[in-house]
């Protein structure tokens, strides 16, 4: 279950070409502005691009775009939460105790939104994405608003996620020490362009 | 009995009123006595020549006029509908998905109740078809315009939570299911509080212009109960047309939002 991406151009930027390995994890950095988030969005077909994104051979624009982003799950910098509680944003028929290990009772379903911290809807928007059980992992800064406990906490379970589920994971970091402990190859965006770092 | 004609001194006894409210806006500087001037101005001017228009329209009697005329009134409330909104669809779309909505409503609903419920001859008698069609016309171009102001300007408020539906695998379809039930309802709001409010908080102008003009009340009611209900009509499915095509067009086939797509 490979993630191959094939000279892919989005906006001004590109070709991008890469292949992530069934649960492997490449970092990906750059500096503010180098198109981190574009090229996540591209991969997500949130935005239009033109080149070939593959999961499992199957390529992106063979698939209706829902399902494609089903299948590649992205994980935006800031979460958006449309509902006035948890519950409907969420599965219907998730179990609560699906939410325990990412430090949640089992009544936080009925929370309102607005009750929550920052760092609570960050840990609640890795929940919802990774209960959908995609197949590849696009995570931009996913733990910029967290506490290091929980920094911890949630790298421990995006690593077990990416093992059980064999799934490719492209982790957008701006933490040079995080990038070194999630994941095994490295990158940086430059120019448009993706470069692997020793 | 009919109507006590009006002399150019009423009218301008009532343009009086006008100006008093032009000098309070200038001396308590609200920098409304301009617009205020202007649109009293356009009033009379506009309706002084659509009266003479109509004069001649009503003696002529054929079609290829009532349809120049109609179509003048549909193209400047295009117009009027593009002008009110804060971020239109860019290009010629803005202007033809608000005036293909109330072409679709108000034309054919003016053309059921001409034929099927007034049943005059010739069907398109101008003296019915113009009045009917310009009430239709005015409150499905506000209800339009209201519906796609709501709708492009809160898509491009909440596009983080848009398009965070459409990265959990959400449909266009689901992804504004919220937005496109307030845009439709924006739009119908005025008149839905106008049908609830007629005959005890507002006499509606129709109904009232006929008792001026010396009809039966019960008679004016028949006919504005009628009104209402084409009205409502027409601006219910004007308002739906012309979310559904805004929030088509915001979208393309691979379920992306394109705000680019604004202007």
């Amino acid at each position: 279950m490979a993630f191959e991406v094939d000279s892919l151009r989005f906006l001004d930027r590109g070709p991008v070409d890469i292949v992530v390995e069934p649960s492997e994890c490449v970092s990906i950095m750059g500096a503010s502005g180098s198109g981190k988030t574009l090229l996540l969005r591209a991969l997500a077909d949130l935005d239009p691009h033109e080149g070939r994104v593959c999961l499992d051979d199957t390529s992106c624009a063979e698939v209706p775009a829902p399902k494609w982003r089903c299948q590649v799950g992205m994980l935006p910098a800031e979460s958006a939460w449309w509902a006035d509680t948890l519950a409907p944003h969420f599965p219907q028929d998730l179990s609560a105790v699906m939410l325990e290990p990412f430090g949640f009772e089992a009544d936080a379903l009925t929370w309102t939104i607005q009750r929550l911290s920052t760092g609570e809807r960050q840990r609640l928007a890795i929940a919802r994405l990774l209960v959908r059980g995609p197949k590849v992992l696009l995570l931009d800064e996913p733990t910029a608003s967290l506490d290091p406990d929980n920094v911890d906490r949630m790298e421990t379970l995006l690593t077990r996620y990416r093992m059980e589920h064999n799934a490719p994971v492209l982790w957008v970091s701006h933490d040079p020490e995080q990038a070194s402990r999630v994941a095994t190859r490295h990158f940086e965006l430059r120019d448009g362009r993706l470069l692997e770092r020793p | 009995m009919s109507a006590i004609a009006l002399t150019p001194l009423d009218l301008a006894l009532a343009a009086v009123l006008v100006a008093a409210l032009a000098v309070l806006s200038y001396a308590s500087s609200l920098g409304l006595e301009r617009q205020v001037l202007i649109s009293a101005l356009r009033t009379t001017v506009q309706l002084l020549l659509v009266g003479l228009v109509l004069r001649s329209l009503f003696e002529s009697e054929g079609l290829s006029w009532l349809v120049g005329v109609a179509s003048i009134m549909l193209l400047v409330a295009g117009r009027e509908v593009l002008a009110r909104q804060a971020r239109p669809l860019a290009g010629s779309w803005g202007f033809s998905v608000g005036t293909l909505s109330m072409f679709i409503s108000s034309f054919s609903i003016t053309v059921f109740a001409l034929v099927l419920l007034i049943g005059a001859t010739p069907w398109y008698l101008p003296q019915y078809a113009i009045p009917l069609l310009g009430m239709l016309l005015g409150n499905t171009m506000n209800g339009v315009a209201l519906g796609m102001g709501r709708f492009t300007e809160s898509a491009h408020r909440e596009r983080a939570v848009i398009e965070g539906r459409l990265l959990l695998g959400q449909t266009r379809e689901e992804a504004t299911s919220d937005l496109r039930r307030e845009s439709v309802r924006t739009g119908m709001v005025p008149i839905l509080n106008s049908m609830a409010a007629a005959g005890i908080v507002s006499l509606p102008g129709m109904m009232t212009g006929q008792i001026l003009a010396g009809s039966p009340p019960t008679e004016a009611v028949k006919y504005q109960i009628l009104i209402m209900f084409l009205i409502a009509s027409g601006t219910g499915f004007g308002v739906l047309v012309s979310v559904w095509l805004t929030a088509h067009r915001l979208f393309d086939d691979r379920h992306r939002l394109r705000l680019d797509r604004l202007r």
